[in-house]
């Protein structure tokens, strides 16, 4: 009983370009794909006709597992989803929680935070552009960009204790104050950045190869770029003035002074621009900050959510209890639901956290900018050669770990 | 002119090229010889676990199982019973250091600084089962590391 099925069959057109194309793998394990991506490529010749990108091959279940871990215990995982920019997502955790528990983080703890994610952002950029750069066949940069890298990370380390991993900013505060004399070597590295950054520019901006493989690919038209969800460079580079700093302030952006660098083209290489002037605006933000540090305490005095001092801890029986009640069953958040985001060094970096007045998360889903931007990469591959998928994917600047959570 | 120029002079390569040259000649070498030269370790630094004791070689745990509750990764397991003397000690504390994200919440929860993340980041082992660290081996850590970490303590107390 099949009815006028192969009437149906011979209706539809047959294509017979489609038996020249041929289907590849690029990754998992390529070291273009930057992490675990899979990309299957249905190539004519060296022409791209699609480009389907597999993920998942990071998927730890993050959003399951905060469901199951206090707010407390829940905000190492988030230095693990972009894991080349963790303290911006603790950043966003952070506000999110503390916007369900109605209250903000202190003067200056908001000053530190802006600090260490306009660090962050410094951080990923270099390892972006160096890394694409890289791709594109410049070695370079990358061996340059990863000193520069590693100092930043140094001050990472002084200051939490982690060079990748940070665990700093909490809902409440920070963990604890700058060391002393951290503030003065952040101004001092601040100061000579820039050189980095001018010789970087020698090296890439003018030169022909550069532009060669990255004026032109994968172009995407401001109004493309909106309705496919981009965020971060991805859409400034296409023209899009859209700075989340900018347009909803938090921990006291609007009292620092900078620029939102837009592309003109929305190209690969109009990002490279995007985001290298991205790097002098953040360091600018640092200088102010520096500049203008206020004194105090860096976490919030309310013991039900930022432990006591260890000294009173030592002393006073109801800084005891309040320190073990912290760490054993944390606090609990009034029930409610909010979507906080932040301007991530990717773009958009968003958590929609729903409580129900107990001390875990009911529902943490996170928006990551890198899915956004990857779902593109069949639109922005299309007709391109083999080779400029990888300039693609390095311009993206796609992470795993906030892809696949 | 200098615009129709330019691109034959390859000008804007030589510019890579000589920059590239002096980075090679004349800026000093920043790599470091890394099993005889480190680089520099914060006193805020998490590395590999230690258990702590007091300086008259008692172990300052006492079995409130904190650090238990708060790992994020359950990577600690803890069980207790009265010693003889009647004070209340663990007789067992396993960390599996395969599982141990260090997060360092262990150490901030531990409300007699017996446990702490120290300054030691070379343990990588052949096998996976030396990673399951006991009581004992935890313990030997902190005689081995007590120096480091009782400074890297002091140094951070008023900041805690």
């Amino acid at each position: 009983m099949q009815p006028q099925r192969t009437e149906i069959e011979t209706e539809i057109p047959v294509d017979h370009s489609g038996l020249n194309t041929y289907t590849m793998n690029l990754g998992p394990q390529h070291p273009a794909a930057h992490g675990v991506l899979r990309l299957i490529l249905e190539l004519d010749g060296e022409v791209v006709e699609r480009a389907d990108p597999h993920i998942g091959l990071l998927h730890r279940g993050t959003e399951k597992l905060i469901e199951h871990k206090t707010y407390l215990q829940a905000l190492p995982y988030f230095d693990r989803l972009d894991y080349v920019s963790p303290m911006n997502q603790e950043h966003c955790f952070a506000l999110a929680v503390e916007k369900l528990l109605g209250i903000t983080a202190p003067p200056r703890a908001q000053a530190i935070r802006v600090l260490f994610c306009e660090l962050t952002r410094i951080l990923n950029h270099i390892l972006n552009i160096t890394t694409f750069a890289l791709d594109i066949g410049a070695i370079t940069p990358a061996l340059w960009g990863f000193e520069e890298r590693e100092k930043g990370m140094e001050f990472y380390d002084r200051v939490c204790g982690a060079r990748l991993h940070a665990n700093y900013v909490r809902p409440g505060g920070v963990l604890y104050d700058l060391p002393d004399g951290l503030t003065a070597d952040l101004a001092r590295w601040v100061e000579g950045f820039p050189k980095f950054l001018n010789d970087l520019d020698s090296l890439l901006t003018d030169n022909r190869i550069f532009k060669q493989r990255t004026v032109d690919i994968g172009v995407v038209s401001a109004q493309e770029a909106i309705s496919r969800g981009f965020s971060g460079p991805m859409l400034r580079g296409s023209g899009v003035a859209w700075d989340l700093r900018k347009s909803q302030p938090y921990d006291g952006y609007e009292k620092y002074d900078f620029d939102i660098p837009v592309g003109k083209t929305g190209d690969c290489y109009a990002r490279y621009l995007v985001r290298m002037e991205e790097m002098r605006q953040s360091l600018s933000i640092m200088k102010q900050v520096l500049d203008s540090l206020p004194t105090g305490p860096v976490k919030s005095d309310d013991f039900k959510i930022s432990p006591p001092p260890r000294a009173e801890m030592k002393r006073s029986m109801e800084a005891l209890i309040h320190h073990f009640k912290l760490f054993t069953e944390g606090y609990h958040v009034p029930a409610g639901e909010t979507y906080t985001a932040v301007e991530a060094p990717k773009g958009e970096f968003g958590v929609y956290l729903v409580s129900d007045g107990t001390n875990r998360p009911w529902r943490c889903r996170i928006r990551a900018p890198g899915f956004a931007h990857l779902q593109a990469m069949d639109f922005m591959s299309k007709g391109h050669m083999l080779a400029d998928t990888v300039a693609i994917i390095g311009s993206m600047d796609v992470v795993f770990g906030e892809i696949d959570r | 002119m200098t615009r129709l120029l330019r691109p034959f002079l390859l000008s804007e390569i030589f510019k890579g090229l000589i920059l590239t040259l002096k980075y090679a000649f004349f800026v000093p070498r920043v790599t470091i010889n890394y099993p005889n030269e480190k680089g520099p370790l914060s006193p805020r630094f998490r590395g590999e676990h230690a258990l702590r004791r007091y300086p008259n070689g008692e172990e300052r745990c006492i079995a409130c199982k904190l650090c238990e509750a708060v790992c994020p990764a359950q990577a600690i397991t803890i069980e207790a019973e009265p010693r003889d003397d009647g004070s209340r000690r663990t007789t067992r504390y396993d960390i599996d250091m395969t599982k141990c994200i260090y997060c360092g919440l262990c150490a901030e929860a531990c409300p007699v600084d017996a446990i702490v993340e120290g300054p030691n980041f070379e343990f990588a082992t052949q096998t996976r089962e030396e990673l399951f660290y006991d009581k004992q081996r935890l313990l030997d850590n902190g005689d081995r590391w007590e120096a480091q970490i009782a400074a890297n303590l002091e140094n951070e107390a008023k900041y805690r």
